[in-house]
């Protein structure tokens, strides 16, 4: 193992046409790859810092249900809502958490029916921050209500009222978009796990391992007239997923855009959405798998190309997001309605003028350094430039929510909005319980999914036999060579 | 392992070391006119299918029923819930219209699918099965890590005992063994 992490370094970012693109480097073949993957969960006791991280992430993610706790006991006073802005904090962390759960998806989809063989080192870990991200966001509008133990209204349930849900609301689509969203990748998740935890089901020598992961396997036993099937399982739930991925933010603007609030009613809200979405889940992917990848030796696995592309695919939706903005205020100017065309003057020149700039540098500025390869490849720039991306994207979401609200049609209902340490400190939590299950999902699952990993690696050996790859993406049929 | 008498013979494991090896194997199994016999994969191997002579899965069609379920349960949910039980009248607008019902449609009719494509899945593969004659080689560990294996049934009409063995060995495996049942 140790002559492998020494060739950890190599560069397989040169764009060199006539050789195939090495997605793994390192030398790795099935049997080291899967000792290095299955070696981190199978590591007796976890590293100091992984402790001192959980120890830090629980206690905020504490913080948070003790936080909830206060709130629905005072109920929502303790926020720093008021009149006019009675969405705060609570839809700005939403709106930011589900769209954060748009990379994983996206990846483990759309790439997938793209063919896009690089996305098999990354799409494990992108599907699981999917699912935890929309953990988070599913908190809030369940907190929001004010009267959790009606939350169940929401559901077509019969009530003691004798009344149904009213489907017209846009607000009930964004629970069925929100729920079939978390029950798919849920799924999607599972299912692409299913063989690797069979792997550490076999390569188990405790007994609670044994039966831990042997449960969760399924019984699976990598037979041929099951892949059959799982491969045709797998594909459709990536052409389910794709149209689903593209709704699901499209259905949280509704919840702006089918309002009369100026500068939520546009009809651009759907795609930029999307675009901003699939911006903040990517930079998200890379905020916690540049650390990953360093702390557990997983750099020719997750390969500086990798970095790369996503580097190139945050670029292209952070300029559509710039694009976005720009389109907006050419509507507002364009459309010649006064409301709007004062929401726009006041979210650029307004009192959050400062929120409005952090956003712009942070989501429009900063990803333009991507143009330089020197800054795509190097992972503490893009480090720093998708924390960055993270935090504008948290602004947008609030630029959206607070300042429309904050000043609509009639200026002695205008008011501003401060949020209280209780806002503070659930927003902060529900990072905690992000970073949380991530560190939980680093311990005990396989982080890179192994048996996909397997089908885009040509082994060394090979390669004097037969000069191309085993794998499934290759479109070619040995069969007939 | 193999302790028990050759009446509990499940059948034999051939174990190879190369894809391609498997897949050519794989082809002469298939020639041979052997039916109970399965291939075992760290990871889908492409060609395999057609080596095997597998034909494809029913699969797609029971995910358009689950599909087509949820659209019809989708749209006659919201026109008995808002038109019919309990008639919402809000702004004027028609009670049940097709815009508005749209997108729960669209995510009603997604889930539904994955659902049945989920359940219907392991559903044809008879899995959960936890218990498998296979589990009990030791060398059908490394299945699904780095080896490739052809497994053919006691229970095959063809199956003759040594001579199937001899067959398994001359398609080039590493290693033949019997499993027991």
């Amino acid at each position: 193992m140790g002559t492998l992490l020494t060739r950890d370094t190599i560069d397989n970012t040169a764009h060199d046409p006539t050789r195939p693109q090495e997605l793994i480097t390192g030398g790795y073949d099935f049997t080291s790859l899967t000792d290095k993957v299955c070696g981190i969960v199978e590591r007796r006791g976890a590293p100091r810092a992984w402790w001192v991280a959980l120890g830090f992430s629980s206690t905020l993610a504490v913080t948070m249900f003790a936080m909830i706790g206060y709130l629905i006991f005072n109920g929502v006073g303790v926020w720093g809502l008021n009149n006019p802005v009675g969405w705060g904090w609570d839809i700005v962390n939403f709106v930011f958490w589900v769209g954060i759960g748009h990379a994983g998806t996206l990846i483990s989809a759309i790439l997938y029916l793209l063919r896009q063989q690089w996305r098999t080192s990354i799409n494990r870990f992108a599907e699981a921050m999917t699912i935890f991200a929309v953990i988070c966001a599913a908190i809030f509008p369940g907190i929001h209500v004010g009267r959790v133990w009606v939350v169940w209204w929401l559901f077509p349930l019969p009530n003691y009222q004798a009344m149904w849900p009213n489907f017209r609301s846009p607000l009930l689509w964004d629970v069925f978009a929100v729920g079939t969203y978390a029950t798919v990748s849920l799924l999607f998740w599972y299912t692409g796990m299913v063989p690797d935890l069979a792997t550490l089901r076999d390569r188990a020598v405790t007994r609670t391992r044994k039966i831990a992961y042997g449960f969760f396997a399924l019984g699976w036993r990598g037979s041929n007239r099951h892949w059959h099937r799982y491969e045709k399982a797998y594909l459709i739930l990536a052409g389910l997923a794709t149209p689903l991925v593209l709704s699901v933010h499209s259905v949280v603007s509704f919840d702006f855009a089918t309002s009369q609030v100026p500068g939520w009613h546009t009809t651009i809200f759907p795609p930029y959405f999307v675009a901003g979405a699939i911006f903040s889940g990517f930079a998200m992917v890379m905020t916690c798998l540049i650390p990953a990848r360093e702390w557990y030796g997983l750099k020719s696995i997750v390969t500086l190309y990798h970095l790369e592309t996503m580097a190139k695919i945050i670029l292209a939706t952070g300029t559509m997001v710039g694009y976005a903005y720009a389109t907006e205020f050419f509507i507002a100017w364009y459309g010649g309605n006064p409301a709007e065309q004062f929401a726009f003057i006041n979210r650029a020149f307004g009192p959050y003028a400062w929120a409005y700039w952090i956003m712009v540098s942070c989501n429009v500025i900063s990803p333009q350094l991507f143009w330089f390869k020197k800054i795509r490849t190097s992972p503490v720039a893009l480090l720093i430039i998708c924390i960055f991306v993270n935090i504008g994207m948290w602004f947008e979401r609030f630029v959206i929510t607070v300042i429309s609200l904050s000043r609509d049609y009639l200026p002695s209902a205008w008011g501003y909005y401060r949020p209280t340490p209780v806002d503070m400190l659930t927003f902060a939590g529900s990072f905690g319980l992000f970073f949380t299950l991530v560190l939980l999902f680093m311990r005990y699952l396989p982080m890179i999914a192994m048996a996909e990993v397997k089908t885009v690696m040509p082994q060394k050996h090979w390669e004097s036999k037969v000069s191309r790859p085993v794998g499934d993406y290759h479109g070619t049929n040995p069969g007939d060579r | 392992m193999a302790t028990r008498a050759t009446h509990g013979l499940y059948g034999y494991l051939a174990e190879f070391r190369e894809p391609w090896d498997l897949i050519d194997a794989a082809a002469k199994v298939r020639d041979a006119g052997y039916t109970r016999w399965d291939c075992h994969t760290p990871f889908p191997l492409h060609g395999l299918d057609h080596a095997m002579g597998i034909r494809g899965t029913r699969l797609p069609w029971l995910v358009l029923c689950g599909g087509l379920t949820g659209l019809t349960a989708a749209l006659l949910m919201q026109w008995w819930m808002n038109a019919h039980d309990y008639p919402y009248l809000i702004s004027g607008k028609p009670l049940f219209g097709l815009p508005a019902v749209v997108p729960v449609t669209f995510e009603l009719t997604v889930l539904l699918s994955a659902l049945t494509t989920f359940f219907a899945m392991w559903g044809l593969n008879l899995l959960p099965q936890h218990h498998h004659p296979l589990f009990n080689s030791e060398r059908f560990r490394r299945a699904t890590s780095d080896r490739f294996f052809i497994s053919i049934e006691a229970r095959d009409p063809l199956f003759q005992g040594e001579r199937t063995r001899e067959f398994l060995a001359g398609l080039g495996a590493d290693a033949v063994e019997p499993v027991e049942d």
